[in-house]
């Protein structure tokens, strides 16, 4: 059963590995319905990691999480399949299928999964463009795009389902600035218009801070914080702070364990010279 | 000054070996696993409404079949005429160059055909295949399928499997029939017999044994080719670099798999 009625998503003690290594030590996380929630951390503080789980293209170690009230460990493959239909994703470099013009890679969820015919499929097609602002573009390959409309086509075929939840991976990474507000504005009227519930990685702090109604701090695999804007910016945590100034992470690295990794096998005093 | 010690060498060596194995051993069963899963998506998806596309198969049999038939005439022909030319040069020596029609006939059928068209479509539709998974991978468009609800095996892998069981088939028979007029219009040039007596002699020497010989082994060619393919593209790690080891690796296997298959069967066939 929900925490509360009104979450799309709950992570609660979300243990990760990869291999032998631990990435995600204990994450606890709500999504509320109809909310931005911005996921923020360091390069390797598991947020992307986090997101592949709450995709669901990860096998977790141990905890649990419920997507839209469903416990995904306990679906079948069917329950399973109509969860994917209501969830949309927008991947850091589009993930468009280079074979396909932008209109049949719009087009390929209402193919799948639904009973329309042609023209009424091209109908939405159209008109998902427009929202994304790609309007006359469906014929073109991907190729023939620019990185921010690579963007919008990706946020185009992600919403076509009409989704409850859509993830964004770094939607604003290796856009100029203002290709990326544009990208941020789209983010919010998809959130307004269309009432989804949206959970965005980024490491883009001007971005993070239009956007969010809350923001989670990820950092080495642990939460920092949850809080609003303004709570995150005011922050005293030292790490949460370190982040926000881009402060670098002062390193006290035994020299040992510095050589040990190096040389790959244990360092003991009369190995060095 | 650190010097790594022989024992620690030996285990390392040890370790890869062991890694070695249990990696190919891994796809070994990750080949089986996809075949299974092949089989699945093509009897069940129908029933849960994810159908294998009639309109992907057949894009794929063109790409498979169609656009390599101009290569495999071109190959299969000088296969045709290299035999005729062997042949008659062996057979002279005993005085016996008209029976070359025996030796031709069999060879093309039941080896050479197959072979060189496995060979071909391994290098050119199996290397295009785990390309074209690795790049998939690497760009996130298997990701981007997966959360779509689109299973990756169904969508990608059902198509070019059905593809070319089909096509490496027929394109066997078209090979046969190209590898033989070459070597029939070889003889007709060589030895004055006409294509006429050269095909009636084919027809009386061939039986419906040795073509389905040729047939069988081209069937299992081409899963050979589809399996590898999609295993290599699918471990694909890294960017490009990854993409460029997988698709030299797939043609490497396919073509040995190939080779070690079709001698297997010409053994077990003959006894």
């Amino acid at each position: 059963m929900n925490k509360h009625a009104n979450n799309v998503i709950e992570v609660e003690d979300l243990v990760t590995h990869y291999g032998d290594r631990e990435i995600l030590k204990g994450v606890t996380l709500d999504v509320h319905d109809g909310e931005i929630m911005v996921i923020m951390g360091g390069s390797g503080s598991g947020k992307s990691t986090l997101l592949r789980h709450l995709m669901a293209l990860e096998t977790k170690t141990s905890g649990t999480m419920r997507i839209l009230g469903q416990d995904i460990d306990n679906l079948t493959q069917r329950d399973f399949f109509d969860l994917r239909k209501k969830i949309g994703v927008a991947f850091q470099g589009g993930a468009l299928f280079s074979s396909m013009t932008v209109g049949e890679n719009v087009m390929l969820p209402l193919y799948e999964h639904t009973d329309l015919d042609q023209m009424t499929m091209e109908i939405m097609i159209r008109m998902k463009l427009e929202v994304v602002e790609l309007g006359g573009f469906e014929d073109l390959k991907p190729s023939e795009l620019s990185g921010g409309m690579i963007k919008r086509a990706a946020f185009a075929r992600a919403i076509v389902m009409d989704p409850k939840i859509l993830f964004c991976d770094e939607p604003s990474a290796g856009l100029d600035p203002v290709v990326a507000s544009a990208l941020d504005d789209l983010i919010l009227l998809l959130r307004d218009a269309m009432q989804m519930s949206i959970v965005v990685v980024t490491h883009e702090l001007e971005s993070a801070f239009k956007i969010a109604d809350r923001i989670t701090v990820l950092d080495k695999g642990h939460i920092l914080m949850v809080g609003t804007v303004d709570e995150v910016k005011n922050s005293t945590n030292e790490r949460v702070y370190n982040l926000l100034n881009r402060v670098p992470e002062d390193e006290n690295m035994d020299m040992d364990e510095y050589l040990q990794r190096l040389t790959g096998v244990e360092v003991k005093e009369e190995t060095i010279l | 000054m650190y010097e790594p010690s022989p024992q620690n060498a030996f285990i390392k060596f040890c370790e890869r070996v062991g890694r070695t194995t249990v990696s190919g051993v891994e796809e070994i069963g990750h080949g089986g696993v996809l075949i299974g899963e092949s089989f699945y998506w093509l009897i069940y998806g129908p029933r849960v409404k994810q159908p294998v596309r009639l309109g992907a198969i057949f894009q794929q049999m063109m790409e498979v079949g169609i656009h390599a038939m101009p290569i495999i005439a071109l190959l299969v022909a000088s296969i045709g005429a290299m035999l005729a030319i062997q042949g008659i040069h062996t057979l002279r020596i005993f005085g016996a160059e008209s029976r070359v029609t025996i030796g031709i006939a069999f060879s093309v059928v039941r080896e050479f055909a197959p072979l060189i068209i496995g060979i071909v479509i391994a290098g050119r539709s199996g290397s295009a295949l785990a390309a074209r998974i690795g790049t998939m991978k690497i760009n996130q468009e298997i990701d981007a399928l997966k959360v779509m609800g689109v299973n990756p095996v169904r969508f990608l892998v059902v198509p070019s499997l059905i593809a070319m069981v089909i096509m490496v088939p027929m394109l066997t028979i078209f090979g046969d029939i190209v590898g033989l007029v070459a070597a029939g219009l070889y003889v007709n040039a060589d030895l004055g017999i006409s294509m006429a007596a050269f095909f009636h002699d084919v027809v009386d020497i061939l039986t419906i044994d040795d073509i389905m010989h040729g047939l069988t082994k081209s069937f299992l060619f081409a899963i050979l080719i589809a399996v590898i393919g999609v295993v290599n593209g699918a471990g694909v790690e890294g960017g490009a670099d990854g993409v460029g080891k997988a698709t030299t690796r797939s043609v490497v296997q396919a073509i040995s798999a190939i080779v070690m298959t079709d001698m297997v069967f010409a053994f077990v066939a003959t006894r």
